[in-house]
């Protein structure tokens, strides 16, 4: 039977319906719409679905619909504001760090994450934090480029 | 011809953001598993649970009567398509074995084949109704390795399988679909020249491409036959053509519009999924979506092919090579065609050598058939070749990169696979990897190093594109090749050039298959060769226009009028811009519109150099990548961020392939690790920067020089790693990957 759940997405309120084992990114892609989210594995494996739930880093594969209820929840359609990218966004586009894209709105709301907790993080610390999102198109290297270079961005914005 | 070698370009080798990129980085770009329409079902596919098998039954009727389910289909649905190969456009295809992969009939070939299929209102119903599908098997014995497929006691999976290619008349059915063999001069007399000859047999598992994007499509076949389709793919025109053989509709009732692509590298040009797709859409009256999961795309999508290579080398003390004898055993997995002859054409292309022969064997086995892979064949090959070359090397105390220069081809010399060399970059690409200062590090205790070198012909074959300049100067440019790493970038960036417009004025778009000309797969390195050459020359039929219609408008001759910086000019008259043309179009011949197409010759053969550093943790076999370095001659880099991507993307794929991945199977021939916990694809954790030298020897065969990028990278990494990690330990490990567990017992044994 289908479990009505009360949630926020990207900071506006969502009610939707969902059977108890239905995976939130199932719900975010296939019942809201929101396909920014990419499912490459169900198994959280390759970090394509990953969003923010209430502040923490998750992949909504491995995170149920009715989890969400009461819950705060950050996608990829959330991260730029109308007419400004956010600066990992940029970053990415400036140092050609995606090819196929299929990976990047992961990687997007991943590093972000990373660089509201450390905003001067070594390139071990990035290549760690996105240990858990792959890419089989750039060999890392111009992402791990971009995210340093964002963080350099967003320091020098903030001084 | 333009002169390659002098042209001078504005934009071409900037490093512009992608068109297409603020889509890609918001979310909003659609790929294959985002597309839906109203009132679409959901299909899943039944797989055999069994490695080989045959079908007794297969009953649908408990599926059907489930609610929610709107049709059910098996093989029947398809016609029997003939068997023997057909030209397919870009190398042969055999559509009887294409039908049969798409979903099998009589027998299944491996865990995963498609059985059968369902559609229904929801994926979760569709999963229910898979279930309630009764399948009989009378289960056979089977073959998952190529080495024991050969033997004459394997089991067959074809019993109307001969061995073409042998001397005398295949007696029985065979694994082996295929012999070929290539040779030159007198292998006995050039061993009999040699001082040292080395001799290794090399094994390469079977690896997956690995894209993050599992395949998907929707399907939408009307009352009157018409079959829309919206898939991920490298070719939705390929797509078209194939789903019209498997289903027997009429190509020009087939409309395929390309979804971004989520990642290919070869294992997205054939189908598996459309043809199911548009079966049940026909039969339900409703839309059809699929998409497959991980474990799917790991059991029942193209694998790379598995590698048995053995390598005979011979040389002089000076370094000169005396003779090459090889043999490229490459796995087809369940249907014919695996890359082995492909790969033996590619193994001795860098280099000369009078007396050489391989010998080519196509081997099926009880696994997914297989698939294009970056270089499909050549990375196998390399490694053999590289490895020996690196030992010989070493027997000898000559630097490695020496001695490929001293064999190194040139231009002028006549390739191994027949063609002659035209400008080629091969020695100085090996030139700037002496130089490179990664080939100075010393090198601490326990670390090692390796080079090798990778060869790829690269494809021409045929493009179209269409340029519609609007009102106000703006310019779409329209082609039809799917943007797998940037593509839509380096054609604005030739379209700009050719035109002389500012490159923010123009728009790439890859239409659907029935709005721009036919386009081969976006594979074998092609599309910025072949799709870019077609903008050209559109730009160039624009531009032409542009100078008649300034001319008309000047009322001067048209030879009079020149095309400088995006506007016709003329002495005595201000120049008239391509925005104040465009305006002027109505009054000048109307819409300024034009379209070229080509079948694209001259494809320049592009070369690749590794140079790998590791280290190896004595206690945990652990093999660390301690600095990577590759090096590229790519004719012209049209944008050198996206070659670089390309060169850093198959190193790293050449890194996993080396090291980590591979496909285990059960006694019972199941494929153990099918999900990427398991089948382990290298994380930036694992990974230093890779570092790029790109190196700009022009294609002679290309208006800007272009040669094709995508593939050399992945030829030279494994034979650089296992040689790096060869010297790191003083072993010589053969077969790959290099895990911790072969690596210590490698320790052990010293």
């Amino acid at each position: 039977m289908a479990i009505h759940v009360t949630t926020s997405i990207n900071a506006e309120p969502v009610e939707f319906l969902c059977e108890a084992d239905d995976t939130l990114v199932h719900v975010l892609r296939d019942t809201l719409n929101l396909t920014g989210t990419k499912e490459g594995c169900s198994t959280g494996d390759c970090g394509a679905c990953t969003i923010v739930l209430d502040g923490r880093l998750a992949c909504s594969c491995l995170v149920l619909g009715v989890e969400a209820e009461g819950k705060s929840i950050e996608t990829i359609e959330g991260v730029a504001t109308p007419g400004a990218l956010h600066a990992v966004q940029q970053s990415l586009l400036d140092h050609a760090g995606l090819q196929c894209g299929i990976c990047t709105p992961g990687i997007v709301v991943a590093a972000r994450a990373l660089l509201e907790r450390n905003a001067d993080p070594s390139e071990e610390e990035v290549r760690y934090w996105l240990a858990g999102n792959l890419c089989r198109c750039t060999g890392y290297d111009k992402i791990i480029r971009a995210v340093l270079a964002a963080a350099q961005d967003l320091r020098e914005a903030a001084s | 011809m333009r002169d390659a070698v002098t042209n001078r370009f504005k934009v071409i080798g900037t490093r512009s953001v992608r068109p297409d990129g603020i889509e890609k980085v918001t979310g909003q770009a659609n790929y294959g598993a985002d597309y839906s329409l109203p009132g679409m079902l959901w299909a899943k596919v039944l797989r055999s649970p069994h490695a080989h098998a045959r079908i007794t039954s297969i009953d649908l009727s408990a599926a059907l009567a489930m609610p929610g389910v709107h049709a059910a289909i098996t093989s029947d649905v398809f016609p029997d398509l003939k068997a023997g190969m057909e030209d397919s456009g870009e190398g042969e295809v055999d559509f009887h074995d294409l039908s049969c992969n798409v979903m099998a009939r009589d027998k299944v070939l491996y865990h995963g084949h498609a059985v059968a299929a369902v559609a229904a209102t929801s994926e979760r119903i569709a999963e229910q109704a898979l279930a309630a599908i009764k399948v009989d098997y009378e289960v056979l014995p089977h073959v998952v390795d190529i080495g024991v497929a050969m033997a004459a006691d394997a089991p067959v999976l074809h019993q109307d399988m001969f061995t073409v290619g042998l001397a005398e008349p295949a007696a029985a059915p065979s694994n082996i679909a295929s012999r070929s063999e290539i040779s030159q001069g007198d292998l006995a007399a050039g061993f009999a020249q040699a001082d040292i000859i080395v001799e290794r047999s090399y094994r390469i598992p079977t690896a997956h491409q690995g894209y993050i994007e599992p395949h998907a499509c929707v399907v939408s076949v009307n009352q009157d036959g018409q079959v829309d389709i919206w898939a991920s793919s490298q070719g939705h025109f390929m797509v078209r053509d194939y789903t019209s053989k498997v289903l027997g509709v009429a190509v020009g009732s087939i409309k395929v519009t390309p979804a971004e692509i989520g990642g290919g590298f070869g294992g997205k040009t054939t189908v598996y999924l459309e043809p199911v797709a548009a079966a049940l859409s026909a039969r339900s009256g409703r839309p059809v979506k699929m998409v497959m999961t991980r474990e799917e795309v790991f059991r029942a999508t193209g694998p790379a092919a598995a590698g048995i290579v053995n390598v005979r080398i011979g040389a002089r003390d000076d370094g000169k090579l005396t003779a090459m004898d090889s043999e490229v055993i490459l796995d087809a997995g369940a249907y014919k065609g695996s890359p082995a002859a492909t790969g033996a054409r590619c193994m001795y292309a860098p280099y000369n050598c009078d007396n050489r022969r391989t010998v080519a064997l196509d081997v099926v086995t009880n696994t997914a058939k297989t698939a294009a892979y970056r270089a499909p064949g050549a990375p196998q090959a390399h490694l053999g070749v590289e490895c020996v070359l690196n030992e010989i090397a070493d027997s000898l105390d000559i630097d490695p990169i020496d001695l490929r220069l001293l064999n190194a081809v040139d231009e002028g010399d006549r390739a191994f696979f027949g063609a002659k060399y035209r400008a080629i970059g091969l020695k100085q690409t090996l030139e700037a990897a002496k130089a490179h200062p990664n080939y100075h590090r010393p090198l601490a205790n326990g670390q090692g190093r390796g080079v090798a070198v990778g060869f790829w012909f690269n494809f021409g074959l045929q493009s179209s594109a269409t340029i519609n300049v609007h009102e106000g100067g703006t310019v779409a440019v329209i082609t039809g090749n799917p943007d797998i790493g940037g593509s839509r970038a380096s054609m604005a960036l030739m379209a700009a050039e050719a035109l002389g417009v500012p490159l923010e004025t123009i728009k790439p778009h890859i239409a659907d298959t029935e709005s721009v000309g036919y386009n081969d797969l976006t594979g074998g390195s092609r599309t910025t060769f072949a799709s870019g050459w077609a903008v050209i020359n559109a730009a160039e039929k624009i531009v032409e226009s542009c100078r008649q219609r300034a001319a008309a408008l000047w009322e001067v001759d048209v030879e009079t009028v020149s095309w400088a910086d995006g506007a016709a000019v003329c002495a005595g008259h201000d120049p008239l811009t391509l925005a104040q043309l465009a305006a002027k179009a109505d009054v000048t011949g109307g819409p300024l519109t034009a379209s070229a197409s080509l079948n694209a010759k001259g494809a320049g053969p592009g070369f690749a150099v590794s140079l790998c550093d590791v280290s190896v943790d004595r206690d945990t076999g652990k093999v660390d990548i301690i600095s990577f370095t590759a090096l590229q001659d790519v004719g012209k880099a049209i944008h050198p961020g996206y070659v670089e991507g390309q060169m850093e993307g198959g190193a790293v794929q050449g890194i996993g392939w080396a090291l980590n991945e591979e496909y285990i199977f059960d006694s019972q021939g199941r494929l153990e690790n099918p999900g990427f916990l398991d089948y382990r694809m290298p994380v930036a954790s694992d990974l230093p920067m890779i570092d790029t030298v790109i190196i700009e020897c022009p294609n002679p065969g290309h208006p800007y020089g272009v040669r094709g990028v995508g593939e050399p990278p992945i030829c030279a990494p494994m034979p650089a790693v296992t040689t790096a990690v060869n010297h790191a330990i003083g072993a010589h490990l053969t077969t790959l990957p290099l895990t911790p567990e072969r690596v210590l017992a490698a320790l052990d044994s010293l």
